[in-house]
């Protein structure tokens, strides 16, 4: 792991930051020219032109190495008289710098001796934000974390609006806090609002909304093709135009202060007024509190470290951000958003080689939500896709959700009217197998239930090509059985999509015992073309992520039939970590679902699989309560109203089915233990049985796969808006059982075995390490 | 200052080829050296080879076997004059009336002696769009010829052409005219799309009820009105825009930009005086004088051209309203017959339209590089090489869009990697090239300016003693044009 680097991923859950002090060298570093790899600078007009370019990776860090050539560097220009000014430019085409090498942070063994490396690089930025000579940085590519904070440390800023460009302070979704002068000047440059909301959320912000932030001056296009290649020509045309301003700038023909409007000006006295600040810090805290649930650290540290700046002084607040920054780097909340991190980058990855053949046609059949959603995010990567139904009406109904998906997109001006049209050209909708002579990959997304399954498959088959793999996406039933109407078993493969499919993250690909590997790369290849965070399992009764989740629903329902009504239940939850309650969990997931799913794994694993009883949930379906497809589920879904309302008849059913609550294990922390043991047992017998590989996968799945879309909420001031998945403060069972102590667990579980029996008998594997302290998931 | 208050209004308001420009004043071309172009200097931008030089008729006729000979028998244009000015109370149809009647003038040509009318316009007056047959009505045509209006951006007329050349290659008409109008004095300004089908719901609404609900249902929003086309539709980029990027993409500078579009001025302005720009009729506007020059074309000095503030990429670009062309109004007309017919009515003809071809590739990177693409694909086709090109017309949009094309005509690196070639084909010598002056200086009615630019070959071609020239011309949505030309024996 020495040379992890933080990559910068599309998804937006990217990369990290944090300046690298680099306590050991001084700034007045000689000029002795020692060859240097990392930056390089020449003179132009008086205009020092300083390119960065880590030569052993595709996107700039801040490491120990960067750093101290970009010291040398910039003393060198500092003592030369002929240089008026400077301009710093990366020579890569998708990265400006993308924050630094975490590892730094991780071989620290004391907050302190993470604070000391911190105070040396807010003295490096200090020293360039007071620089004779005016900075600017020229930015083409990811400025994220610790680039950002070193492009605020100059004088001026220009950014190319290229759809790479991207800046942010990402710190708090790794539990971090912006240590290098971010919390101090990211206040001053952009109003305290948008400050919070840039570093309480880590959200990635384009050049065009960055330059309205007033966090960039000026804006280049990017250009087309010309001499050179594109990339090429508009990273030199981005340094022409920025050697211009720093010329512009030394001559004090380009003032760096923006004339301000009349609603700034009025922004700015309100601002200044204390009370005004204290209700805004105020508020702030509490969207925190009430979203995180005090679970993260970071975002009170991020308040914490605003406030002192401004109302302490810059000298208190560089001192909060850095002592602060050491205690979040050991916190386990840290340590385990950190681990998640590089496991997901780890799942971006194709462990099974490059597939025979590329897939350049694909068909889905079934244009239900799940069939549709795969279409949609298949052909925005520029795929031709087919589209096959049985009915004109659901294939209508499922072109236009593909529509719809990406015409939010133009309204959010993500994709203009006409790369829309241009993707949706890729789409072709029809009720015949016309077409399939020439697919590569059938994906099928029709009705959960194994004879339709194998009609299907009986009828695809006789109308593919022999090179072409059959995936099946379905959530319980085992792929083998699916297989054994197959031909050609060996390019048969699960693919177990989440709904909805343009949101969620994670893909989990089931592989039998006769899938062949390379059917494995071509269905892995796919879903990273479609942007998935993948995980690969074995082939069972609800592979891996259905089989953790259906036990703790069961749970769930007998906690519901206990007396715990659907709102605390929620609120259980999500006080543990959960974005969703789990009554709302149900809702989302559809009750009929699963009901469907817990009758099928119950019939597998046996009374293990028991809790609730399921003549609820078949009671429910019945009436009509399908969950929020159908408008009820265990709460009513009106049209407008905000507050959620408990639907009274499914209040009814859970009466008719009253349990007596044991007292021993119905506190609130029993009904929490009592969900989370469930899930965190199945998962580690699944690790036990082979289904999952390892642990890395079992937490990614089960962070990725099992969250919906959090709650968007809040006033303009302050949306404080976590993305963070379910477990991610734990991140994952596996990390859960690892910092909780699995003789903790096991003591719990035990307990819980009295009252409720086999449901909570630990498995082998945990048993195992609640022996052996010294037994780990993670090292 | 009002009007080009106004000027810059409408500058961001049309994407077509625009920029207006308020320079008047000396005519100085001077040599300014060092300019870092790729193989244009100031020195080859001097003035026109004397055309003794020439040695043309050693070369061969590009007529094929098989292929019907096709002339273009003469061409003519109303003046070309920046919007708002003269023509500023007429109607798209009345400028092209102008220039068909002053075909029939020039020509002689009998009224029934015409098979069939094609005509180009971009932006369409609603009252009138098939303006084609319109203008021919009122320009007196048999009311027993045909008309049809095409519209392809900048390359509209060029399109009016080869339907007329297609028509009569095909053996179904033997005369043809064609031509194109742009009138942007006056361009249709709609409501806003709500408040359309407002309205629109108001004409079906039965009772007195439903229309005050509608008429209640009208937002101050509602009333705002939609411009025509700020924009490339399928890329929401103006033109300018475009243009400047294209023009950095290249390295052009701004110096070479204005340099150039001086050289246009400085050019159009002596072919101007020299009575070189025979194609303009003179028009009596109703109600206003006689118009029979151009209105555009005004020579400044480098100095002045240097204060003008970037017009679309602010504040580094470098395509500023004098290194553009400027809205403009006018209208163009050409008479086209096979040879046969031609020679039998007793005409003699200017030039034969041989090889064209049209163009297109990306509309956002590469929006205005079409006669990079077109000319090597048209010389191909005839054989020849731009070496043997005598007379080059291409559309001046903008000068870093000129500037962009030589550029990539002159780089084997682009020719291969963009456009599958193996070399380049080479930039046309800067003194065979478009020697009367361009768009930047004549003016831009987006679909006239075709026909301007293959009479002009046709014209340059007889005074030079030239055989072969080339037409070739940018448009929007990424396409592009070129036809050769080749001279009539005199």
């Amino acid at each position: 792991m020495a040379s992890v680097r933080l990559l910068v991923t599309r998804s937006g859950c990217t990369a990290l930051k944090a300046i690298t002090g680099h306590g050991q060298r001084s700034l007045s570093v000689s000029s002795a020219v020692l060859a240097r790899t990392h930056v390089s600078y020449e003179v132009k007009d008086n205009v020092a032109v300083v390119r960065i370019n880590d030569p052993t990776s595709k996107v700039n860090t801040l490491g120990r190495h960067m750093q101290a050539e970009l010291v040398e560097v910039i003393n060198e220009i500092w003592g030369n008289s002929a240089v008026k000014s400077a301009v710093l430019i990366s020579s890569k085409p998708g990265s400006f710098i993308a924050g630094a090498d975490l590892n730094m942070f991780q071989a620290c063994k004391t907050a302190e001796e993470v604070s000391y490396l911190l105070q040396a690089g807010q003295k490096m930025f200090e020293q360039i934000e007071k620089s004779p000579i005016p900075f600017v940085a020229a930015i083409n590519g990811s400025c994220l974390g610790g680039g950002l904070e070193f492009a605020i440390a100059c004088q001026y800023r220009i950014a190319t609006k290229s759809k790479k460009t991207i800046l942010g302070t990402p710190e708090v979704m790794l539990g971090l806090l912006p240590g290098a002068g971010g919390t101090q000047r990211l206040p001053k440059m952009v109003g305290l609002p948008a400050a919070f909301d840039m570093m309480l959320t880590g959200r990635n912000i384009k050049a065009d909304k960055a330059k309205k932030m007033g966090l960039v001056h000026q804006l280049v296009e990017p250009l087309g093709p010309g001499l050179k290649s594109a990339e090429e020509r508009t990273i030199e045309y981005l340094e022409e135009v920025a050697v211009d301003f720093a010329k512009g700038l030394a001559d004090k023909k380009v003032t760096v202060e923006k004339k301000k409007g009349l609603m700034q000006k009025v922004q700015d006295f309100v601002m200044g007024l204390p009370p005004v600040r204290k209700q805004i810090y105020k508020t702030v805290h509490n969207k925190v509190m009430k979203q995180s649930k005090g679970l993260y650290p970071a975002p009170l540290k991020i308040i914490e470290c605003v406030q002192t700046g401004i109302e302490k002084g810059n000298a208190a607040g560089y001192l909060s951000e850095s002592e602060n920054f050491g205690k979040l780097a050991m916190t386990s909340v840290s340590r385990a958003l950190i681990g998640l991190f590089y496991g997901q980058v780890a799942c971006k990855k194709n462990h099974f080689g490059q597939p025979e053949r590329e897939v350049k046609k694909l068909a889905v059949l079934g244009a239900g939500l799940m069939g549709a959603g795969i279409a949609q995010v298949t052909i925005d990567k520029g795929v031709a896709t087919i589209l096959k139904d049985t009915t004109e009406e659901g294939l209508a109904r499922g072109q236009q959700q593909v529509y719809k998906g990406l015409n939010d997109k133009t309204k959010k001006k993500s994709l203009t009217t006409f790369e829309r049209d241009r993707i949706m050209s890729l789409l072709s909708g029809q009720l015949d197998y016309r077409g399939f002579e020439n697919a590569d990959m059938v994906i099928e997304a029709v009705f959960e239930d194994l004879s339709i399954k194998h009609k299907v498959v009986k009828e695809v088959e006789a109308v593919i090509p022999p090179h072409c793999i059959f995936a099946t996406n379905t959530s319980a039933l085992p792929i083998k059985d699916i297989a054994a109407a197959s031909k050609r078993p060996e390019k048969l493969i699960g693919m177990h999509y989440f709904s909805p499919v343009d949101k969620m993250q994670l893909l989990e690909i089931i592989t039998t015992s006769k899938t062949s590997k390379d059917t494995t790369a071509s269905a892995v290849a796919v879903g990273l073309k479609q942007g998935k965070v993948i995980i690969v399992v074995g082939d069972g009764p609800g592979f891996y992520t259905t089989r953790c989740l259906a036990p703790m629903l069961a749970e769930a329902v007998r906690a519901l039939q206990e007396g715990v009504g659907p709102k605390k239940l929620d609120s259980l939850t999500t006080g543990f970590g959960f974005p969703v309650g789990a009554a709302t969990l149900a809702d989302e997931v559809g009750i009929d679902v699963a009901a469907h799913v817990a009758e099928d794994l119950g019939k597998a694993f046996g009374t293990r699989f028991g809790g609730g009883n399921i003549e609820v949930l078949k009671m429910m379906v019945q009436k009509g309560f399908k969950g929020r497809k159908s408008g009820k589920g265990c709460y009513v879904y009106g049209a407008k109203s905000k507050e959620k309302k408990v639907n009274s008849g499914a209040e009814d059913i859970l009466k008719s089915f009253k349990l007596t609550a044991p007292p021993a294990v119905s506190a609130d922390e029993d009904i929490q233990y009592r969900l989370v043991s469930r899930f965190v047992n199945e998962a580690v017998l699944c690790l036990q049985e082979g289904i999952l590989p390892d642990p890395v996968q079992g937490d990614i799945g089960a962070v990725f796969g099992l969250g919906f879309p959090p709650c968007l909420g809040g006033n303009k001031i302050c949306k404080v808006n976590f993305h963070n998945p379910p477990f991610s403060h734990i991140s994952g069972p596996f990390r859960f059982v690892d910092s909780y102590g699995a003789d903790k667990l096991v003591q719990k579980m035990k307990h819980f075995e009295e009252a409720y029996g086999n449901q909570f008998t630990p498995c082998q594997l945990l048993l195992d390490h609640a022996k052996d302290s010294s037994k780990r998931f993670h090292k | 200052m009002s009007l080009s208050l106004i000027r810059t209004v409408l500058l961001t308001a049309f994407s077509f080829c625009s920029a207006a420009r308020s320079l008047s004043t000396s005519v100085h071309l001077q040599a300014q050296g060092n300019v870092s172009g790729v193989m244009l200097t100031c020195e080859k931008w001097k003035m026109p080879i004397p055309f003794s030089q020439y040695n043309s008729k050693s070369k061969k006729t590009l007529a094929k076997p098989g292929v019907k000979n096709i002339v273009l028998v003469d061409g003519v244009r109303t003046p070309f004059l920046q919007s708002g000015t003269t023509y500023a109370d007429l109607m798209p149809h009345d400028l092209a009336r102008a220039a068909l009647q002053g075909l029939l003038n020039r020509t002689g040509l009998p009224k029934d002696a015409v098979d069939y009318i094609v005509y180009g316009t971009v932006i369409q007056e609603v009252k009138t769009s098939n303006v084609a047959r319109e203008a021919a009505l009122g320009a007196g045509f048999s009311d027993k010829t045909p008309a049809h209006t095409v519209t392809m951006a900048c390359i509209s007329s060029n399109q009016a052409m080869t339907t007329a050349v297609g028509l009569i290659a095909a053996g179904q008409c033997d005369a043809v005219v064609a031509g194109g109008v742009e009138f942007m004095s006056d361009v249709p300004i709609r409501h806003s799309r709500k408040m359309r089908k407002t309205m629109l719901s108001l004409n079906k609404a039965k009772t007195l009820g439903a229309r005050l609900s509608l008429l209640g249902s009208i937002r101050l929003a509602h009333l705002s009105p939609e411009l025509p086309a700020v924009a490339e539709f399928s890329t929401a980029e103006t033109m300018g825009h475009s243009a400047d990027r294209l023009a950095a993409a290249f390295g052009v500078s701004r110096l070479e930009q204005d340099e150039f579009a001086l050289r246009s001025h400085t050019l159009a302005k002596k072919a101007q005086d020299g009575g070189m720009l025979s194609d303009v009729i003179s028009f009596k506007v109703p109600g206003r004088d006689i118009v029979s020059k151009d209105n555009g074309i005004r020579p400044a000095t480098m100095e002045q051209l240097a204060k003008l503030k970037p017009a679309f990429i602010k504040p580094h670009g470098t395509v500023t309203a004098a290194n553009s062309s400027f809205l403009t109004d006018g209208a163009s007309a050409v008479l086209i017959m096979s040879e046969e017919k031609a020679l039998a009515m007793g005409y003699k003809p200017k030039a034969y339209l041989r090889d064209f071809v049209y163009v297109s590739q990306d509309p956002k990177d590469q929006l205005l590089l079409g006669p990079t693409y077109a000319t090597p694909k048209v010389l191909e086709k005839s054989g020849l090489t731009l070496n043997d090109i005598d007379v080059f017309e291409f559309h001046e949009a903008f000068a870093g869009q000129i500037m962009a094309n030589l550029k990539a005509m002159e780089s084997d690196w682009f020719a291969q990697t963009y456009m599958g070639r193996k070399t380049k084909v080479g930039a046309p010598p800067m003194e065979k090239f478009n020697t009367w002056g361009g768009s930047l200086s004549l003016g831009h009615p987006f679909a006239a300016t075709g026909c301007r630019l293959v009479t002009t070959v046709a014209h340059r071609l007889q005074k030079e003693g030239g055989q072969y020239g080339l037409v070739a011309a940018c448009a929007a949505g990424g396409q592009g044009h070129a036809m050769v030309i080749e001279a009539y024996p005199q």
